[in-house]
C-alpha cells in the first residue's frame, strides 16, 4: 500500500523550488507533489503559479487536463483496470461489471470506507497478457474473476 | 563468470505474469541448495504465453523453460545447473523455437538476451558500431543512409525518418532537439515499452546518432506514465552511458556533445500526436497545434526538433551499421525493413513478432498467432490501435504494407493486432472508438470534441434499434466531418475503426450481412 505525506506547504515549496529551472517545470512539479501527497492540493495551484510566474488559471487548466492528477486523496488502494481493446478482447468487461459490483462503486469511484479507488485505463501495454491491471502501482496479467477477488481481498486490509 | 548464469525477464509483461516471484524462488532455491548464483532481469524475447520463461546459460547454449510458477523454482534450477537437463517446462534452445526462428530481428537483434543495464553486454552484442561508423561519416552522408534505408516513422503516420532528419539538419539555430516519442498509447501495442526495457542502449545509441547528424545536443524521451519499469531501465541506461562517456561532453570520445532526459506523460492519449507532446513537454496542456510550422521547423521551445518513435530511432543503430543497402533488401513495395509486429487480444500465441514488411494479416492471426486463445473462430482484428480499422476475415490476404492497408480503408499504425473471436458485438466496439475519442480529445476542434460524443449517441440509438436507416446515414455523415474536419488523426481517423465494423459486419448493427462472395 502506497503512503504519502499529508499536505504541507513548506515541503511542496521546497518541491516547486528544486524544480523551477527544469525548461517545461509544470509536469515534473505536479508530478512530484502527487509522489509526495498523492493529490494536489487546491493551495499548491497559487504557489506553483507564484513561484514559475504562471497564472493560477493556467496552473489549473494543466492540472485538470491530464487524467493522472488527483485534485484529491484516491482511496488507501487503487486498482486501475484495463478497459482498452485488447483486453476486451480476453473480457476486461465483465472483470470490470465484477469489480464495480464487488466494491459497490463505479469506475472513478472511492468505497465508502475509503480503502480502494477504481479506475479505468487505456492500455498498461501488457496487451499479451490481457486482461491487465495495475494494483497499487504492481502490474498485473492473465487477469480473471479469481484473481480479480484476491487482489480485492488485500484492499480489506 | 561468477556462478550459474540464469535469465529472469524483468519486462512488465513477464512481471506482470508473476516473473519477480519467481526470481525470487529462484533465488532462495539456489541459496538453500549452495549454488552460486548469477542472475540476469533480461528483457522478454517476446514468446508471451510462455511468460514468465526462464533461461540458462550451458554449454550447449542457452536453454529456456517456461512458463515457469515460483512453485517450479527449485526443480527448475536444479533442471538448470544439470547444464540445461530435463524438465517439463523444458522448452529447450530459444532460438529453435518455431516463433522465434521464423523471425527477423534487425530491431530487437538484442532484446531478451542482453542484460538491459549493462553497457558492457551491450557492446558484447554489437551494440555502438552504428555510432562507431557515424562518427567516421560526415553529417550529410549518415542522413543519407537513413534516408537510403527506406526507413519510415514506426509511430504510426510512416514518415520517411531520413527526411525528415535533413529538414531538421537544414535548419539552421543555436539549439535543436531530438525527441523521442514513447508514449505508445494504442492498445495492442507494446514494442516501445519492450525494447526500452530489454536494449534501451540501442535506444540511447539512435538518439544519439540522430543528434550528431542533425546538430542537435539535447533529448527527451517522453515515456508515458502507465510504464514505470520502462522510465526505471531506461533511467538507469542512460546514468551508465553518461559515467561511460557515451552521453555528454565529447561522446564516444568525439567532439560531439548530446545528452538526455526521461520526461514522463500523465495520462493523455492525445500527448502521443507529436504537437501536443511538445506542448506537454514544454509544461502546458497537450493541446494540438496547427502545421506549419513543423516541428522539425519549430518544435520544442521553438527550437528545430525531430520527433521519432522508440522503434524508428532503436533501428537507426542496425542501418548504420550495417548500410542502408541491407536493411532496404527487406520488405516490399514502399514498405521497406522490418516491422515488430504485436499480437493480442483474443489470439493463442501472443507477443512480439519482427519479421520483413509483405507477411499477411491471415499469417500473422492464423499461422504465426495460432487463431484465438479462445479456440473459437477468428471475427475481426483491429489493426494499429484505436485508431486502426478493424479486418474481417475476408481481408485476411492483405499483406502488412504501408500501402496496402491504406487501400484497404486501413492502416498498420504502430503494428499492433487485436484479434477478435466471434463473441465480439462490433456496434460495441464501434461506440467504444467513439467513446475513447470523446475522453482523449484535446478538444481543440468541434468535430472531434462534439462529434464523438455525438457518435456514441447515435450508435446507441442504432442498438436500441430506434431509426436504424435514418441513424446509420447520420453516422456515416458524423464520420465524414470527423474524418475532413479534424485537425489531428484523433479525429480524423476515429472514423476509421468506426466505419470498417459498419462496413464489414452490418448485421451487427441490424442491417442484412454483406455478401462475402461479392469481395
Ligand atoms: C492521437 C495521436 C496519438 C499518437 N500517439 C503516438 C504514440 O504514442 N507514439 C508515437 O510514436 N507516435 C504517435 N503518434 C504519431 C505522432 O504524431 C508522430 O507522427 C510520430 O511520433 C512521429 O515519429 P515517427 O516518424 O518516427 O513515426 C500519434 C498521433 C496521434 C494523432
Ligand atoms: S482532432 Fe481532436 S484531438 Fe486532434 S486536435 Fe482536433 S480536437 Fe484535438
Amino acid at each position: 500500500m502506497p503512503s504519502y505525506a499529508s499536505w504541507d506547504a513548506e515541503t511542496a515549496r521546497a518541491i516547486i523550488v528544486d524544480r523551477r529551472a527544469l525548461p517545461g517545470a509544470l509536469l515534473p512539479i505536479l508530478q512530484a507533489l502527487q509522489d509526495e501527497f498523492g493529490y494536489i492540493d487546491r493551495e499548491a495551484e497559487p504557489l506553483i503559479a507564484d513561484i514559475l510566474n504562471l497564472s493560477r488559471a493556467e496552473v489549473h487548466g494543466v492540472l485538470t487536463f491530464y487524467h493522472d492528477f488527483r485534485q484529491k486523496p484516491a482511496g488507501r488502494h487503487v486498482l486501475k483496470l484495463c478497459r482498452a481493446e485488447s483486453c476486451q478482447a480476453r473480457g476486461s468487461d465483465a472483470l470490470g461489471r465484477h469489480a464495480a459490483a464487488t466494491l459497490g462503486i463505479d469506475f472513478g469511484g472511492t468505497t465508502a470506507d475509503g480503502s480502494v479507488t477504481l479506475e479505468p485505463v487505456y492500455c498498461l501495454g501488457l496487451c499479451s497478457v490481457s486482461p491487465a491491471a495495475m494494483f497499487d502501482g504492481k502490474v498485473v496479467g492473465r487477469l480473471d474473476e479469481n484473481k480479480l477477488d484476491m487482489l480485492l481481498a488485500e484492499t480489506n486490509r | 563468470m561468477s556462478g550459474l548464469r540464469i535469465f529472469v525477464p524483468g519486462d512488465a509483461a513477464a512481471v506482470a505474469v508473476g516473473a519477480d516471484a519467481v526470481a525470487d524462488a529462484i533465488r532462495i532455491a539456489a541459496e538453500r541448495s549452495g549454488i552460486q548464483l548469477d542472475m540476469v532481469r533480461n528483457g522478454s524475447r517476446g514468446l508471451h504465453w510462455l511468460e514468465p520463461m526462464v533461461e540458462a546459460a550451458t554449454t550447449k547454449g542457452r536453454i529456456a523453460y517456461g512458463p515457469v510458477s515460483a512453485a517450479d523454482a527449485a526443480d527448475i534450477l536444479k533442471a538448470a545447473a544439470a547444464d540445461g537437463g530435463a524438465h517439463q517446462r523444458r522448452l529447450g534452445s530459444p532460438e529453435e523455437l518455431p516463433f522465434l526462428k521464423k523471425q527477423t530481428r534487425l530491431t530487437f537483434a538484442r532484446c531478451g538476451i542482453v542484460d538491459p543495464r549493462s553497457l558492457d553486454d551491450y557492446r558484447a552484442h554489437g551494440g555502438y558500431k552504428g555510432l562507431a561508423r557515424a562518427l567516421t561519416m560526415p553529417a550529410a552522408a549518415v542522413i543519407e543512409e537513413v534516408t537510403q534505408s527506406g526507413l519510415r516513422g514506426r509511430g504510426g503516420a510512416g514518415f520517411p525518418t531520413g527526411i525528415k532528419w535533413k529538414t531538421v539538419a537544414d535548419t539552421a539555430a543555436d539549439q535543436k532537439y531530438i525527441i523521442c516519442n514513447a508514449d505508445e498509447g494504442d492498445s495492442g501495442t507494446f514494442a516501445d515499452r519492450m525494447i526500452i526495457e530489454g536494449d534501451p542502449f540501442v535506444l540511447i545509441e539512435g538518439m544519439t546518432i540522430a543528434g550528431i547528424a542533425v546538430g542537435a545536443t539535447q533529448g527527451y524521451v517522453y515515456i508515458r506514465s502507465e510504464y514505470p519499469h520502462a522510465v526505471a531501465v531506461l533511467t538507469d541506461a542512460i546514468t551508465a552511458a553518461r559515467e561511460s562517456g557515451m552521453l555528454g561532453k565529447g561522446v564516444a570520445g568525439s567532439v560531439h556533445a548530446f545528452d538526455l532526459e526521461v520526461r514522463v506523460g500523465a495520462g493523455a492519449y492525445v500527448c502521443g500526436e507529436e504537437t501536443a507532446l511538445l506542448d506537454s513537454l514544454e509544461g502546458k496542456r497537450g493541446m494540438v497545434r496547427a502545421k506549419p510550422p513543423l516541428p522539425a521547423h519549430r518544435g520544442l521551445f521553438g527550437k528545430p526538433t525531430v520527433i521519432n518513435n522508440v522503434l524508428s530511432l532503436a533501428t537507426v543503430p542496425v542501418i548504420l551499421e550495417k548500410g542502408a543497402a541491407f536493411y532496404r533488401d527487406f520488405g516490399i513495395g514502399k514498405s521497406r525493413g522490418t516491422m515488430p509486429i504485436q499480437l493480442a487480444g483474443n489470439i493463442r500465441y501472443p507477443g512480439l513478432y519482427e519479421t520483413a514488411f509483405g507477411v499477411t494479416l491471415g499469417e500473422l492471426v492464423e499461422d504465426i498467432g495460432g487463431g484465438t486463445a479462445t479456440g473459437r473462430p477468428a471475427r475481426a482484428v483491429q489493426v494499429g490501435g484505436p485508431l486502426g480499422a478493424y479486418f474481417p476475415r475476408a481481408l485476411f490476404n492483405v499483406p502488412f504494407d504501408y500501402e496496402a492497408f491504406a487501400k484497404a480503408d486501413g492502416l498498420i499504425g504502430h503494428g499492433g493486432i487485436v484479434v477478435f473471436d466471434d463473441t465480439v458485438d462490433m456496434a460495441k466496439q464501434a461506440r467504444f472508438a467513439m467513446e475513447f475519442c470523446a475522453v482523449e480529445s484535446c478538444g481543440k476542434c468541434t468535430p472531434c470534441r462534439i462529434g464523438s460524443t455525438r457518435g456514441v449517441e447515435v450508435i446507441d440509438r442504432i442498438i436500441a434499434d430506434r431509426d436504424r436507416a435514418a441513424n446509420t446515414a447520420l453516422l456515416e455523415d458524423l464520420c465524414h466531418t470527423m474524418k475532413f474536419g479534424s485537425l489531428c488523426a484523433l479525429g480524423g481517423f476515429t472514423p476509421y475503426p468506426v466505419m470498417s465494423a459498419l462496413t464489414h459486419f452490418p448485421e451487427d448493427f441490424g442491417a442484412p450481412p454483406r455478401l462475402r462472395a461479392a469481395e
